[in-house]
């Protein structure tokens, strides 16, 4: 697998779009401490600007890349090569250069503004939601063959994640909000990555006091060692689920 | 060398290929022509594994290709429009290949001479022009001398002089007793360069003849009026 990773990974971080992506989030990150007067608050602005900005990013960066390499792919299929070997490498240069500009982008702001054991939680978030998107996209592109179809759906799929959930939670906690309903809201977060990350990181923060009940009862769940694994695995299934199943289509795929 | 039984594909309810059989052997320089949509390249891909057939079977020097890739240590493709990744550069591209074939040895650098790759290593795919890439292309096909070399539409986009390079080494490996595929429109160039035709309407092998025959059977010289004889005649009928 590593015989094409590596051409793949040099490809990818020389593209000038990942440049300007590394920079912008390293401004992000710069401005976000400086601009609050304390880290907490800066780490909240920039919490939530990550969590907007990544998926995004990330998803249509890797879409672009795929439905780019199409003439590419075929090349190496044409040559001894296992296609579940060109999948995979594909995933691996993308995620991994994508992981990389986030961590020197916005890494480094952290470390040296925010609390030490805040920011490696937050560094560890944006890499696993990185990597998830990447694998959203790696599905959407095996889904359609037309580009334009694809691209659609990577972005329909970042405004269901980063807007359009946060919304139907909230509708629902308003219309059932005569019930018992925190502990199926608790289950209903792990549907969006981007929604449980948000969770976990807020409830490192003291913020998490502002959240009231339901607050309580995320902490409950969430604020343990248990929960905090559960949550882990959650995100990780969100990685895991998306590229094998697009593994599997593409082993079959007329190109 | 290859053996092509009884092979069909549709794409939805096109179906693009109607039962196939062809037996390919060693030494042969083959033209596959035919109108656009006919499912040439489709019979290619299938070749190289890229699409799957619905039906039928491919068997390369007596292996089923579905059993193992390494069936495709024989073959050197060349693809109608070559496209890389923007920013690798032709040497990292002719190193990732020789990485994934796992070979440094035997190497066949006739072409990557001719075509003065050495001073091009460094240049980005993404900078080169359309006939650049096709050289490219080329190189790495013939790089590994492979028993089994597919082009499709080799020379469309190389300057005259590359294109004439090209059709000699092409000769020079039939010679050498390799297999050679070759789709192509333009009939004129095929001439002295392939032993047989294949000529395929609608999913199916109109005919497969050799040269020779073709030519004898019309009354003609080259290939290009004794296909188009045939073709008249059939529309005749």
């Amino acid at each position: 697998m590593n015989r094409i990773l590596k051409y793949i990974l040099l490809d990818i971080l020389k593209n000038k779009f990942v440049i300007a992506y590394t920079i912008m989030l390293a401004v992000i990150g710069w401005s976000s401490f400086t601009l609050e007067d304390n880290s907490a608050k800066g780490i909240l602005t920039l919490l939530n600007l990550i969590l907007l900005t990544v998926p995004l990013v990330s998803i249509l960066f890797a879409a672009i890349y795929i439905y780019n390499s199409a003439e590419f792919i075929e090349l190496l299929i044409s040559h001894p090569i296992k296609r579940k070997d060109i999948w995979l490498s594909l995933f691996g240069g993308l995620a991994g250069s994508m992981v990389l500009a986030f961590v020197l982008g916005a890494g480094i702001p952290l470390l040296i503004y925010s609390d030490f054991s805040q920011s490696i939680l937050m560094l560890a978030i944006g890499i696993i939601i990185t990597v998830i998107f990447v694998a959203l996209a790696m599905l959407c592109t095996i889904i359609y063959k037309d580009k334009a179809k694809g691209i659609g759906l990577t972005i329909i799929l970042w405004i269901y994640f980063a807007l359009l959930f946060d919304g139907i939670l909230l509708f629902l906690m308003f219309q059932f909000s005569d019930y018992p309903i925190e502990k199926p809201m608790v289950a209903l977060t792990a549907l969006s990555p981007i929604d449980l990350s948000r969770i976990l990181m807020l409830l490192q923060l003291d913020s998490a006091a502002l959240l009231g009940y339901t607050g309580a009862i995320f902490n409950e769940f969430f604020g343990n060692t248990k929960g905090m694994i559960i949550s882990f695995m959650l995100l990780l299934g969100w990685i895991v689920l998306p590229l094998i199943i697009s593994l599997k289509k593409f082993n079959r795929k007329d190109l | 060398m290859i053996e092509i039984k009884d092979i069909s594909k549709s794409f939805g309810k096109l179906s693009v290929l109607r039962g196939i059989d062809l037996n390919l052997n060693r030494g042969q320089c083959i033209a596959l022509i035919g109108p656009n949509g006919c499912g040439k390249t489709t019979l290619i891909k299938i070749i190289l594994s890229m699409v799957m057939a619905d039906n039928g079977e491919v068997i390369i020097n007596g292996q089923l290709i579905t059993k193992d890739i390494a069936y495709k240590k024989m073959i050197g493709y060349m693809p109608q429009i070559g496209r890389y990744p923007q920013n690798m550069t032709i040497g990292q591209i002719i190193e990732m290949v020789q990485s994934i074939r796992n070979t440094s040895e035997n190497l066949d650098l006739s072409l990557y001479q001719s075509f003065g790759m050495d001073g091009l290593l460094d240049k980005k795919m993404g900078t080169l022009s359309g006939g650049t890439m096709q050289k490219v292309s080329a190189v790495l096909a013939f790089m590994f001398n492979p028993p089994i070399l597919i082009l499709d539409e080799p020379t469309a986009g190389l300057d005259p002089i590359s294109a004439e390079i090209l059709k000699e080494k092409i000769i020079a490996e039939r010679n050498n007793g390799k297999l050679i595929i070759i789709t192509s429109h333009l009939l004129s160039e095929l001439d002295n360069m392939v032993s047989e035709i294949i000529f395929m309407q609608e999913g199916k092998v109109a005919f497969h003849q050799s040269v020779e025959k073709l030519k004898t059977s019309t009354g003609t010289t080259n290939i290009s009026e004794a296909i188009l004889r045939i073709l008249k005649s059939k529309v005749n009928e």
